[in-house]
This record gives C-alpha cells, sequence and structure tokens, in this order.
C-alpha cells in the first residue's frame, strides 16, 4: 500500500499552542483537522510536512453558535456531516447544509471538516497522483516541476478549486477567522480565494482558520448545485451555490458563485447584475444563465471534457435558479422534469 | 420449481460454505499472511512507455540497510505468457520497457518503506522511443516495433475465416446495412489488490500463494522461469477477493516472489498497490469494429461481414484468443447462414489487455445489437420480434461449427419483454424516458485447454472418513462466484447429506488434483461433473453396503438427509456413518476420483479452438432509462433481465452473479474507461477511475430461466459472465428510444449524447461514434466448409 512520510504528531488543547508549535516549525509544520484531504496528499508526496499539528482536541473549534436573525457562527472542526444535519443551518442556510452534505462521503463527512473544505487543496489529474506516476510525467508547476501540463504555455497553475462550500459561504457573504502569532484578522469569504491553482489561499502558513462566521440570513433563500460522475463520493467539477432574496416578483438580490472551474470560486457578477432589481421571468432567468457561460474556465484536468463543464455552468445556474424560486427544475414539451444535482 | 425437483440442495438459495468466514472478516486472504521472518518486496516500474534500458545499476539500493536482495532482468531471462503462442513476457524487463508500469527491478527489505527507500536508489539509463498508443499508430509505425516475434510490424495477430459465401448471401438480401462502432477499453477493478507470499523451504522447495484465478498456470509459469521441476512447486491459490479475469495471468509479482524468496532464504511478500494493478491490468480490449448484415424483409439474416481491430496493449497476454473471441460467438443467438470475421490486435505501449468478464465478446455483442436495433427499424419490424422469430435451433451446429445444445433465450425474451412491459413502453414513453432490448449467449467454459494436452479439464477427489466427514479435494479456486460451495451442494445432494458435513480444499497443486482455474466460465459446469463422476463411484460403494444390511435392492435405495433408505419404505434405514462404516471395513480407505474433459469440438478448422463449449447460456435484456436532454445524464432506472441457466445449483448465487454481471455491464455502458495520455494511465485510482458504487445501482429483476442440459451436472449451464453482455447495447437501445440519438461508442457519457443531441438539432446525423476503421488488408480468409445443414441448398429453404 502507499505508506504516509514519517511525521511528527502535535495534538494541542489550545488555538494559541497550535499557533505557536505552527510558528516554531515554519514551513515543515502543517495544520490538519479531519485529514481526508491531507493524509491521502502526503502518501502521494503531494506534501511532505515534519510536522502535523492536529486541531481536533481543540473543542472551542466544534461549537456552533447563534441563529438566523443573529448570525451563525461554525468552528472549524465542526465535521461536515454536523453543517449538513445542524438545524439552525438547515432551516435558514439551506445551501451550505446542501454543499456539506453533498461532500464525498458519509464516512469523510463524518471526519472532514468544514474548515478542511474551505481550505481543501486544489485538485488537477495531473497532479492528484502518486510520486511514480508524477515521475513519469516529469512532474508538474504545483509539484516539483517547472510547467504546467494542462496548459504548457502558461505561466501559472490551472488547479482547479474542489471545495463544496466556498461558493456557498461566498454566496452567503459570510466572513472568516484567521488566527496567528500576530493575532487575529477577519477576512471576507471571497477575498479567501486566489485565481492561482499554487497559492490559491489568501492564507499565511502560520494562519489556521478558526471560524467561518455567517451573517444574518436576511431572507436569502441559498441552495448548491453540483455536477459530477457519481453522486455517491466524487469531488465537484463544477458547483452552482446561488442566494436569492425576492420582493414580490422582483429580485431584491442575487449571488451566483461557481466552483470546481477555475482555481477560486468565481462570483458571476455579471449574471447577478441582470437579475438585480428585475421582474423575474423564465427569459430572465434564461439569459442570467447564458451570461455565466464565458467567465466559467474549465480545462481538460478533472473528470468530464472541460467544454461539457462550461455548457454545464448555464443549465445548472438555470436550475439552481428555478429550484430557489419554486419553479419546475426543468421545461420540456411534456412537462417532464428531472433534478440531477 | 425447485420444490418439484427430486433434490434436495441443489436448487435451494443455501449460504455459500465460506459466508461465514466472509462475513465476519476471517477470511484470509494473500496480503494477511504473515509468515516468520518475511521480507517486503517492491517492483520498480519503468516511467517511460517504449525505452531502451542502456544500463541498470543497482548497487547504491544494495547497500541501503534493511535491504536483502535486488534483482533485475538478468536474474529471471526466461520469457513466459499465459497463452504457448506468445510467450512474450519477462519478469523483469532486459533489454527494453514497452509501456508506464513494465516492472525492471526488484528488491526484498525488511518493510515497505526501507524496500521503497530502495528503488529509488536503483539507477536506470533509458533511450526513450516513439511511443505508440493507438491502433492507428500500431499501423502507421510499423517500423517502430514493439515486439520483433510477430510477422508484421505492430499486428500482433490478424485472423480471417470465411464460412459460406458472403457475397453470396449479400445478393440474396433484400437489405444491407454497415455500421462502425467502438469500446472502450475498461479494467476488472477488483477490491483485493494482486497480492502473493513466497516460501523457499531449505529442502529446495517453493511455496508460492497468490491471489490468483489460475493456480494452475501460475505453477507451470513458475516451473518454467525458475528452472525448477514443478514437482518442487506448490502454488495455493488464496480466497479472491475479486477476479473478473484480472488474476488469469501469471504475473510478475508472483515470479519476483518467489526468486526473492529464493535467494533470501526467508518468505517474501509482494502486495501490488491499487495503481500497479492499474499498471498490471489484462482488462478489457478497446475494440474497433464494423458489421455489416445482409437481411429479407421480415429480418432473417442473409449474411453477415465483422471486422474487430483490438488495441492489445504491450503483451500478449490472452491477445490472440482475445482476438478469435471478439468473431466466435456472433453466431449462436441468431441464425446466420453465412459469416465472414476478420479480426486483428495490435501492439501498443500500454498496460496489456485480456480477459475481463465476457472476455472479447461483449464487444461485439454492443455492436450487433444496437446494429440489429437499427436494422429492425430501418425494416419497420419490432426489435423483438425479429430477433426472436430468427433464433438458433437447439441441438444445432452454428455455420462456423459451434454445437449448440439447449437454448431457452426465447422464453427468457418472453419473460423479460411482459415483466418490463416493453410493448407499451417501446416509442411510447415522454421525451427522455426510454427502453432497450438486447440479447446475448456466452459459453459454459472453454472446450479446449490453454496448453495442448489430452488430459482431464478438473479433476476431484473425494475422501470419507469413517466419522462420516467427506473431504472433496479439487483444483479450482474460488473466486467469489461460489466454486466452493457449488462443489460441497453436488456431492451433499448425491451422497445424501449436508454442505456442512463436508470439507471442500482446493486450490493447492499439492494437495489437489488439477482444475484449469476460474475462467471462461467453465467451473461450475467442469469440477461439477467432475464431482457427480467421484461422488457416484462413493454412493454405489455405500449403496451396496446400505442394501446388503437392509436386504433391499439396491436400485430402491435413496440418499437423503444423511440416511440412506428403503425407497418404498422409507422406515428401513441406517444412517450415512453407518453406511460408511460398513462400507470401509467391506472395501477398505474410502476414496474416489472424478474427471471432467469436454466434448470434442465438431469443427476442425484453424481458429476452431476458441469458441467452442459443452453448452451455451443465454440472457435477454430490457434496460430502461431517462435521459437528461440539457445535461446528456442518462440514468438506468431498471433493468429486467433474464437467463437460461440450464439448471441453477443454486438461485442465490446464479441471482448474485446476474446482478454482479448487470453492474459491471453498466459501469462499462455509461462510464469506466482505461484511458492515457501520452501512454501514462489517466486516472489510476479508485477515485478518479470512475466506475459505479451501490448507490449508482439500479433496480434489478432477475428471472432464472431453467432447462437442464445434457452437458452440466444436473443440467446447470453458467451465469458468472453471460448477463453482462446484453446490458450495455440495451442501454444504448434506450438512449435512443428516449432521445433519438445512436450513441456507437461506450461509455455512453454525457458529452457524447449531448453532442449527438446537438448535431441533431443542427439537422445532422443524431449519432455518436467512429466514422471510419484502418485501411490495412487483412490475410486471404480461411474459407471453412459450413455444416452439412448449412448448406446453400438447405439454407435457401430455412430462410425463405
Amino acid at each position: 500500500m502507499l505508506r504516509l512520510p514519517p511525521f511528527t504528531y502535535y495534538a494541542p488543547a489550545r488555538i494559541e499552542d497550535a499557533v505557536k508549535i505552527l510558528a516554531d516549525y515554519g514551513p515543515d509544520a502543517m495544520v490538519v483537522a479531519g485529514g481526508t484531504d491531507l493524509y491521502p496528499n502526503m502518501k502521494r508526496r503531494q506534501f511532505e510536512p515534519k510536522i502535523i499539528v492536529g486541531l481536533r482536541q481543540i473543542r472551542e473549534l466544534h461549537r456552533i453558535n447563534g441563529d438566523a436573525k443573529t448570525g451563525v457562527t461554525i468552528g472549524a472542526c465542526v465535521t461536515l456531516a454536523e453543517v449538513s444535519q445542524h438545524p439552525a443551518i438547515l432551516a435558514s442556510y439551506r445551501g451550505l447544509a446542501r454543499a456539506a452534505g453533498l461532500v464525498a462521503n458519509p464516512q469523510i463527512r463524518h471526519m472532514g471538516t468544514l474548515g478542511g473544505n474551505l481550505c481543501v487543496d486544489t485538485r488537477c489529474n495531473y497532479y492528484d497522483q502518486t510520486l511514480f506516476w508524477r515521475q513519469a510525467l516529469g512532474y508538474c508547476l504545483k509539484k516539483d516541476g517547472a510547467i504546467c501540463p494542462v496548459a504548457p504555455g502558461s505561466q501559472r497553475c490551472w488547479a482547479v478549486t474542489s471545495t463544496d462550500t466556498a461558493p456557498v459561504i461566498i454566496a452567503l457573504r459570510a466572513t472568516l477567522r484567521l488566527v496567528s502569532p500576530r493575532g487575529e484578522r477577519l477576512v471576507a469569504a471571497s477575498d479567501f480565494y486566489r485565481d492561482d491553482g499554487i497559492h490559491y489561499l489568501n492564507k499565511e502558513a502560520d494562519e489556521i482558520l478558526t471560524e467561518i462566521l455567517l451573517p444574518p440570513i436576511d431572507g436569502l433563500k441559498t441552495t448548491y448545485w453540483k455536477l459530477r460522475r457519481r453522486g455517491s463520493f466524487d469531488f465537484p467539477v463544477l458547483g452552482v451555490a446561488v442566494a436569492l432574496a425576492q420582493e414580490g416578483e422582483r429580485c431584491r438580490d442575487v449571488r451566483i458563485v461557481t466552483g470546481g472551474v477555475n482555481s477560486r470560486p468565481m462570483e458571476m457578477t455579471e449574471a447577478e447584475r441582470i437579475l438585480i432589481g428585475e421582474r423575474i421571468t423564465p427569459d430572465l432567468i434564461e439569459r442570467v444563465a447564458q451570461a455565466v457561460y464565458r467567465p466559467v474556465k474549465a480545462l481538460d484536468n478533472t473528470d468530464f471534457v472541460p467544454l461539457y463543464r462550461k455548457k454545464m455552468a448555464p443549465v445548472f445556474v438555470k436550475r439552481a435558479l428555478r429550484e430557489l424560486l419554486g419553479w419546475p427544475i426543468q421545461e420540456t414539451p411534456d412537462g417532464h422534469t428531472s433534478a440531477a444535482g | 420449481m425447485a420444490d418439484k425437483t427430486p433434490f434436495s440442495i441443489v436448487g435451494k438459495p443455501l449460504p455459500k460454505v465460506d459466508a461465514w468466514a466472509k462475513c465476519a472478516g476471517e477470511t484470509i486472504y494473500a496480503d494477511d499472511l504473515n509468515l516468520p521472518r518475511m521480507l517486503y518486496g517492491k517492483l520498480l516500474r519503468s516511467p517511460h512507455p517504449h525505452a531502451i534500458i542502456k544500463r541498470m545499476d543497482t548497487r547504491r539500493a544494495r547497500a541501503l540497510p534493511g535491504v536483502h536482495a535486488v534483482i533485475t532482468g538478468e536474474d529471471l531471462p526466461i520469457k513466459f505468457g499465459i497463452l504457448p503462442v506468445s510467450q512474450d513476457e519477462e519478469a523483469l524487463a532486459r533489454e527494453k520497457v514497452r509501456y508506464i508500469g513494465d516492472p525492471v527491478a526488484a528488491v526484498a527489505a525488511v518493510d515497505e518503506e526501507t524496500a521503497e527507500e530502495a528503488l529509488k536508489l536503483i539507477d536506470v539509463e533509458y533511450e526513450p522511443l516513439p511511443a505508440i498508443t493507438s491502433i492507428d499508430e500500431a499501423l502507421a509505425q510499423s517500423e517502430n516495433r514493439i515486439h520483433e516475434y510477430n510477422k508484421v510490424g505492430n499486428i500482433q495477430k490478424a485472423v480471417a475465416l470465411e464460412f459460406g459465401d458472403v457475397e453470396e448471401g449479400f445478393a440474396e438480401a433484400d437489405y444491407i446495412r454497415e455500421d462502425i462502432f467502438f469500446y472502450q477499453g475498461s479494467t476488472h477493478l477488483p477490491m483485493e489488490q494482486h497480492a502473493a507470499v513466497a516460501a523457499y523451504g531449505p529442502d529446495g522447495k517453493l511455496t508460492l500463494w497468490s491471489s490468483t484465478q489460475t493456480p494452475h498456470y501460475v505453477h507451470r509459469a513458475l516451473a518454467k522461469v525458475l528452472e525448477m521441476p514443478p514437482s518442487h512447486i506448490r502454488v495455493i491459490a488464496t480466497p479472491v477477493g475479486g477476479g473478473f479475469g484480472g488474476k488469469s495471468d501469471p504475473f510478475s509479482h508472483e515470479i519476483v516472489a518467489a526468486k526473492l524468496s529464493m535467494l533470501t532464504g526467508r518468505p517474501v511478500k509482494i502486495t501490488l498497490t491499487r495503481e500497479e494493478v492499474f499498471y498490471a491490468h489484462r482488462g478489457r480490449h478497446p475494440v474497433l469494429m464494423w458489421v455489416k448484415t445482409g437481411v429479407k424483409r421480415d429480418g432473417a439474416i442473409t449474411a453477415m461481414h465483422f471486422k474487430t481491430f483490438l488495441d492489445g496493449g504491450a503483451y500478449g497476454s490472452y491477445g490472440v484468443a482475445s482476438t478469435y473471441y471478439t468473431g466466435a460467438l456472433q453466431t449462436v443467438t441468431y441464425k446466420i447462414p453465412r459469416y465472414k470475421f476478420e479480426g486483428m490486435r495490435v501492439f501498443t505501449n500500454k498496460p496489456p489487455c485480456g480477459p475481463k468478464r465476457g472476455h472479447g465478446t461483449p464487444q461485439p455483442r454492443y455492436a450487433l445489437e444496437v446494429h440489429l436495433d437499427k436494422i429492425a427499424e430501418d425494416l419497420g419490424l419490432d426489435p423483438v420480434d425479429m430477433r426472436r422469430r430468427h433464433l438458433v435451433d437447439e441441438n444445432s451446429l452454428t455455420v462456423n461449427w459451434l454445437r449448440i445444445t439447449t437454448c431457452s433465450l426465447k422464453a427468457c425474451i418472453d419473460k423479460v419483454i411482459e415483466a418490463s412491459g416493453f410493448r407499451q413502453k417501446f416509442r411510447r414513453l415522454p421525451f427522455g424516458k426510454g427502453v432497450g432490448f438486447a440479447c446475448s449467449s456466452y459459453l459454459s467454459g472453454a472446450g479446449l485447454p490453454i496448453y495442448w494436452n489430452h488430459m482431464p479439464h478438473s479433476g476431484v477427489q473425494i475422501k470419507i472418513d469413517r466419522g462420516g466427514g467427506v473431504a472433496v479435494f479439487c483444483g479450482s479456486i474460488d473466486i467469489g462466484q461460489g466454486s466452493d460451495s457449488i462443489l460441497a451442494y453436488v456431492v451433499a445432494e448425491i451422497l445424501g447429506i449436508r454442505p456442512e458435513d463436508i470439507r471442500v480444499v482446493t486450490a493447492d497443486t499439492d494437495l489437489t488434483p488439477v482444475d484449469l482455474g476460474s475462467y471462461s466460465s467453465r467451473v461450475t459446469v467442469m469440477t461439477g461433473n467432475a464431482a457427480m463422476e467421484a461422488a457416484e463411484k462413493l454412493k454405489d460403494l455405500l449403496l451396496t453396503v446400505a442394501g446388503e444390511k437392509l436386504e433391499v435392492p439396491k436400485n430402491r435405495l435413496v440418499a437423503v438427509d444423511r440416511r440412506i433408505f428403503d425407497a418404498e419404505d422409507p422406515e428401513r434405514s441406517i444412517s450415512f456413518v453407518e453406511a460408511v462404516q460398513l462400507a470401509e471395513a467391506r472395501f477398505g480407505t474410502l476414496g474416489s476420483v472424478g474427471s471432467y474433459k469436454p466434448p470434442e469440438s465438431p469443427g476442425k478448422y484453424k481458429g476452431s479452438g476458441v469458441g467452442p463449449s459443452p453448452s451455451y447460456s443465454y440472457t435477454a435484456c430490457v434496460a430502461q432509462v431517462d435521459v437528461d436532454p440539457e445535461t446528456g445524464l442518462v440514468t438506468v432506472e431498471k433493468i429486467w433481465i433474464a437467463h437460461d441457466i440450464g439448471r441453477s445449483i443454486n438461485p442465490l448465487l446464479v441471482e448474485g452473479q446476474v446482478e454482479g454481471s448487470v453492474y459491471m455491464g453498466l459501469g462499462e455502458a455509461l462510464m469506466e474507461e482505461q484511458v492515457f495520455r501520452k501512454g501514462l494511465h489517466k486516472i489510476p485510482s479508485m477515485l478518479e477511475y470512475k466506475s459505479p458504487t451501490t448507490l449508482e445501482m439500479c433496480d434489478v429483476e432477475t428471472f432464472i430461466i431453467e432447462k437442464p442440459d445434457p452437458h452440466g451436472p444436473f443440467g446447470a449451464k453458467e451465469v458468472g459472465q453471460g448477463p453482462l453482455l446484453p446490458v450495455p447495447p440495451a442501454v444504448a437501445n434506450a438512449v435512443y428510444d428516449a432521445v433519438g440519438v445512436r450513441i456507437d461508442e461506450v461509455p455512453i457519457t454525457p458529452e457524447k449524447v449531448l453532442k449527438a443531441l446537438e448535431a441533431k438539432a443542427r439537422g445532422e446525423d443524431g449519432r455518436y461514434g467512429p466514422s471510419r476503421i484502418p485501411d490495412v488488408a487483412f490475410p486471404a480468409p480461411t474459407t471453412v466448409d459450413v455444416p452439412p445443414e448449412w448448406q446453400p441448398a438447405i439454407v435457401a429453404e430455412g430462410t425463405s
């Protein structure tokens, strides 16, 4: 079997201790919560930290506080299973519960955490391979190599954002709390991500994501649609989060955020502009959906052919909006409906 | 139905004899073995798809503490391979590597980590050669040869057979249609990775435990490569955690583990990683196919011409047989009076393809059944009736000399058509919903062994202890299909005892008589017949002594429920144990043997060795699908499948095999692809190689059709592979019924469906699939005289 490289594991009980260990060891250290992303990556030698700082013992990271009126705060080590089943989240932040519940499979959702999913490594099928495979390839920009085999002429890494929860968190205008030796800082979820497959987070190596702060729901309805080959456990190769607030027949506010394409979750601002303030009609929804086609960037480094993923973005945006509007998901001449997602 | 049979075990849904251990997690698989002083072996594999090995230096690896041995191809210079005609593999490549993953060196060390470190210290200098990664490249680059032993370029094998004059048949046709199809390659994906443990003793004898479907062939390969007498080698096949054809070859890691143990004097274990299993492969060949069929107005076939191009990968494996199989079984479902087959397998710089469930026949069956669906539509015929009217006759010969014994395909068709409501649904469901139909047939065991010999294909020994315990010895290996259980059921039925009274000892070349292995759906028929013969001999002894004791004529005695009694006066009885003791007193130690060899095939032409079987199973299938026209996603909602098994020895196991076959067929139909980029496997992991899970599995309604076949034990035929075959074409035909596009290329992915829908919307052909076959000449066909019933004069009457 593939074996883990040797490492020393620390299990601090307080955030301060975790921050200190991380600072002491510098680039040799990494944090781990559920381990469902980091450990497989370590077996493939994508990371070889000498020190692992486990966050599981830190109690305050497991808490969920607040409600829809005041906002909800979720500790970074709350598991995806808990997020998907928590009554307050299910009732008011439904899109987040849904996204968390669609990550991988039950085993992984019971180990994997919300914080871990928000920080999940970008993926690429030239990168998520064993050391032997990557050696046979000649390595890639993201690890040990000089070129990006996905786009050899390009100077950057095109690994794909693969978090299911980030698009919803961004659509909710959530804020993230980061702790480091320099103290705490709050960062808007949308500013947490960078359009770069390697440096995909605006987070320093010594910073720990501790909390996710959801604002009051304020009349927003949210959903998340996910494209993947198998509903049983695949990563997203397209994710669409939509948050919508209506005022009568008009759209008061809408946020449309994609995941599983590009290197970061992308807010589809042009599509949002078409809808905000307008009376919502099927034709308008169609126009909104078409507006996401251009900004979605899909390359040949995940499952499904890239053009197919790009073509599916408008379809999924349309369906997500129709779902939130309570309309039949799909209109066909004979009224046949279907619910992929 | 089972209740009406005179059997007490056969036909009953009993648990498998190994079910308890499996459920409790106590089955000992090869990787569970841990012997004292055991070392761990690892293989160094080529990172190049095609390269010359210029230099290899193992000194640094040998110097690493904890390393006990390092070997290269020079230590194992003798070539091997499953088929005598293609002994083209080396345990460790010597001069040249032919695919990414080809093993070149091996290490034995105190643990896996050290072995892994040692691999990094082996210096290999390669001179890369251009890689050949497709059928077209293989044919175009005839000077860039992957092997030297084949006659021409990279064509390993090209065959051409003609049975009757097909041109004459096409001239008689009212309608002729040609189609081109492609069936993508896929791998077996067993849960258990390959593993082997070798122990070479101070007595100079070698024992190899291995997860293999063919311990006898591994035994032969070890003897050859290690240059040891077979009598000094013992191969024990451990319980196989999934085979599906992927563990049917002798493998590098088995030979290497043996060699490392011989060099170190310590046991050595090698367990492949999941990634290495993708490189070991031997899976479904990608096959490009062209078919031309002439039919009468009622759909009666007048002639068929079938061409196949197999992308074989880097080595021979079973490939020559696979090539023939892509042409052999077209004739065993519908009457085909004239048939021409041309097949070609090329070498490419990819992991070798081999046998996967259905071996070489799912690809042409997919092509044939979709092709017939199109013909039916072209002629305005009902696709079910068209097929049903022209089924082969029982007790007949096909035009290519295959002997059909029983055929209950008509009953299978009627069952699934009725149960699925096909007639109410076909072409009548709303857009996006559809049903599709297909039939198939498969062999119940290959008629000929892998290597030419006159010995039995399966042997069984039975010994009875004076306490009443019965031990059954057979070389067969249970790969989950239940072959150990079948032995127990058959012997228990005949001796009138319970399966739990029987100890089954299998797959140990020192202890058990040869059985050729778990491949070609041969085991129930062949071991079952051998076991019957052995058990009947013992039963005769028991009835002799029981008859004497009870003073009843032998032919009035019945053995059931651990007793032997007078059928006319059941009160007159003795227990099984008492009969055993009387028999041992009378005849001495009780033991018997039985063996089985399939009937000789009537076909006598070159190439006639592939296709014959004691009997053929038949399957009919209806698939119902939902196709989302906006996303192209195909969801199979339900499968109705009826399988002609002859006799079901255990309906639970039969249903399990049918459902497993449906599952595997759906994986191939919808998503599985063994694909490469520049010779590098694109997705060698269980996460990214997309195979359905239980959650993707649809409802399956299985019908077991029983009509005993004279060649099977209690009338049984095969079920392990055949039910896979109609699934992909039934799904493809259902997709057409749902949204009106033809996907002539498996897997039927949403991208392909969408492309075909878009083409149709533009007013073009609503089809996705290949449009050409290579422009390459086949050899002149061997023209074979057809059986008397297919002589032209008779044919003309038969098809009018």
